[in-house]
């Protein structure tokens, strides 16, 4: 069997390649006669060696292994000290609070319960925390059906070399820089959709769900386009999940309901769905939860305007977006409870992405017994 | 008699095309097509990105931005290049020696146990943290707390913590796939443990590491968000100190100078876009590359290498 004799030569290149290197063996029988040191001594001296040098490599390696979870640690400690002073000045209206006001910087800071700020500061997060959620709930109800999709042509009728093909696309689009899809979308794709498409989404009949897509289209950039920007983002996530998944249900139970004389599309739904359904879920809520926390992409096309979206094309504002875009003016409060603020925007939306990330793997890890889902990899 | 006998010549298996009502055919024909749609929709915007890119800076293009620093009106992107190739630089050896230690380790050495699972835990959600929150946090805590200003080094612990989960998940992965005889060779030859790792198991999880260390490093190229406020941009080389000198890389000039009034600048970040790309669709097909050496070196191997591929080897350790 040709599939048989690669595997033999390669054992064969080990084998061949080991006794050259390091055989005590034929260090003992060649060499320790020569020189006349006892057998005995040389071999406890090379365990030895080996007990340490395996030591060396487990303690290295143990060490970079704790460095994930310190650099976790050391983030949240940092964030939570940083914010401290802004939670207690911003108490709960900066989860439920609209309105975002530095203050003025022209006015002498003003002391409140202990902490210095600027006259007329008041920090309400609500607008950029519904942004987030708002702009993500889009990217996965336009990503997941089209990954899904995508993924169940790719493996049911594509032949080989073209689904090859298609996974070199999706490593692109998985590749391309956040920034190149910024603005793309907010020179290219955004125009074109205020321009072409959004016009003909207000004339949906006007009832309930349809209604949402009424009112001003706006220019382009807004709500709307950057959740179908942050689709294009997730969804190699979620297809290259979907795919490989797919390819991994059993043949015989395709075949079984085959002869049952269902058609392929009942096939899909009542046996392969029903084998990845959990996977895929876990895989769309990965993608939301990196939805969650692009920044540049969003930045660039929701206008980061520091607002609720008036309608689903307004512009609006995100969590992470609001982090990258303001801290170089927040560096303008003399009194630094800017800075604060935004890392108390930082915890919200690192607790929001982490509550996400850990529902995903919990639901992945109950389904995938044996089927282990390429977790957190992007290409 | 005659109908058993029509029933019995059918064709076994399949039924016949005819035996599917036409509402059922119907559906399965729309089933598929929208498929075939979502497919599409799947392709087109990488081809409109990719068009976009290269179409916004054919007009823009000069070859001296291979030479040229920027400067304030214009200028080239030598020095974002170099800024990028020295990040990269770092990188690559910091998350080599980070993330396949750190994956050597969870996959060979890590007891089964509540601490082991801590630590896979932390790699897998830091992997979800937003980048601009490892990017604020270097900023406040390297940049501002210990004094380093932009610098090197405080955009290079930013990346590294970014990265080093895929290369650990890719090293973990590849170890895991490397087959048992392989390590049942090696110790029916007295190897001792450690020379067996370094010699047999890790040098047979070459390919599955280099591709995880190449993703990490198509993820760095991308990146904007973690830099802009550790790496800060100058408009000089990237110079050799550590600390308190910024380093120039080509996001930044992206995202800063696409909306400048000026056509020299707005056309820099054009011409960086491009070499992102160029740069990223490199390094895809690097990956690609590898996969494909080792499957024709080893095609005992064959279903192992590529990372996402790589998914499956986990259930069998």
């Amino acid at each position: 069997m040709s599939s048989d004799e690669p595997g033999d030569r390669a054992r064969d290149d080990a084998a061949r390649d080991l006794p050259r290197r390091d055989d005590p063996a034929l260090a003992r029988t060649g060499r320790a006669a020569k020189d006349g040191v006892p057998d005995a001594a040389k071999a406890a001296r090379r365990s030895r060696v080996a007990r340490l040098s395996e030591r060396a490599l487990l303690g290295g390696s143990a060490v970079t292994a704790a460095v994930p979870l310190a650099a976790l640690v050391a983030m949240l400690v940092v964030l939570v000290i940083q914010a401290l002073p802004a939670i207690r000045y911003n108490g709960w209206h900066f989860l439920v609070g609209s309105g975002w006001n530095p203050g003025s910087t022209y006015s002498q800071p003003v002391h409140t319960g202990g902490i210095l700020h600027l006259a007329g500061a008041s920090y309400g997060a609500w607008p950029l925390i519904l942004g987030t959620l708002e702009a993500s709930a889009i990217a996965v109800l336009v990503g997941f059906p089209i990954a899904v999709g995508a993924a169940v042509f790719i493996v049911e009728k594509l032949p080989r070399a073209l689904s090859g093909v298609v996974g070199l696309f999706l490593e692109i689009l998985a590749g391309i820089p956040s920034v190149v899809f910024g603005l793309w979308g907010v020179l290219t794709f955004g125009p074109w959709l205020a321009r072409d498409i959004y016009p003909a989404l207000t004339h949906l009949p006007n009832v309930p769900v349809l209604d949402i897509f009424r009112g001003s289209t706006g220019y382009g950039e807004g709500l709307l386009t950057a959740g179908i920007v942050l689709a294009a983002m997730i969804i190699p996530l979620i297809a290259a999940t979907t795919r490989d998944l797919l390819r991994q249900v059993p043949e015989a139970t395709k075949e079984g309901a085959e002869a049952l004389g269902l058609t392929s599309a009942e096939v899909f739904r009542t046996v392969q769905f029903r084998w990845v359904r959990t996977g895929v879920l876990g895989a769309a809520i990965l993608g939301l939860g990196r939805a969650l926390g692009e920044t540049i992409a969003v930045a660039l096309v929701t206008g980061s305007v520091l607002q609720s979206a008036t309608n689903i094309y307004g512009t609006t504002t995100t969590i992470a977006a609001t982090i990258v875009s303001q801290l170089d003016s927040a560096q303008t409060d003399p009194t630094g409870l800017y800075v604060r603020v935004l890392a108390e925007a930082a915890l919200v939306l690192m607790a929001i992405t982490l509550l996400v990330n850990i529902a995903a793997r919990r639901i992945v890890r109950r389904s995938a017994r044996g089927v282990a889902l390429p977790v957190g990899v992007g290409f | 008699m005659a109908g058993a006998a029509a029933a019995l010549s059918r064709p076994v298996g399949r039924r016949g095309r005819e035996d599917v009502s036409l509402s059922r055919r119907a559906r399965n024909l729309a089933w598929w097509s929208l498929a075939g749609v979502a497919l599409a929709l799947l392709v087109v915007p990488v081809v409109w990105v990719l068009y976009g890119v290269f179409q916004q800076a054919v007009p823009n293009w000069h070859w001296s931005i291979f030479t040229e620093v920027t400067t304030g009106v214009g200028g080239g992107l030598a020095n974002a290049l170099a800024g990028t190739g020295v990040l990269l630089l770092g990188v690559g050896v910091l998350v080599s020696v980070i993330g396949i230690g750190c994956g050597l380790y969870l996959a060979e050495f890590a007891p089964t146990g509540a601490l082991t699972t801590l630590l896979r835990s932390a790699s897998e959600i830091l992997s979800g943290v937003p980048s601009i929150v490892i990017g604020y946090v270097g900023y406040v805590a390297l940049v501002v707390g210990l004094h380093w200003g932009f610098s090197l080094l405080a955009a290079l612990i930013v990346l590294t913590v970014l990265v080093i989960p895929y290369v650990s998940k890719a090293t973990e992965i590849a170890i895991g796939q490397v087959p048992v005889a392989y390590r049942e060779g090696a110790e029916a030859l007295g190897m001792a443990r450690s020379r067996a790792l370094r010699t047999v198991v890790l040098r047979s999880a070459i390919p599955g590491i280099a591709t995880g260390i190449i993703v990490a490093l198509a993820i760095s190229v991308g990146e904007t968000a973690p830099l802009l406020y550790t790496a800060g941009f100058s408009n000089s080389f990237p110079t050799a100190q550590l600390v308190h000198s910024a380093v120039p890389y080509l996001t930044y000039a992206t995202w800063t100078f696409y909306d400048d009034p000026s056509a020299a600048v707005k056309a820099l970040a054009f011409d960086s876009m491009v070499l992102l790309v160029v740069l990223v669709l490199a390094l895809i097909l690097a990956s690609r590359l590898v996969v494909w050496m080792s499957q024709k070196h080893s095609p005992a191997r064959a279903t192992g290498g590529g990372v996402r591929r790589a998914g499956r080897g986990r259930a069998g350790r």
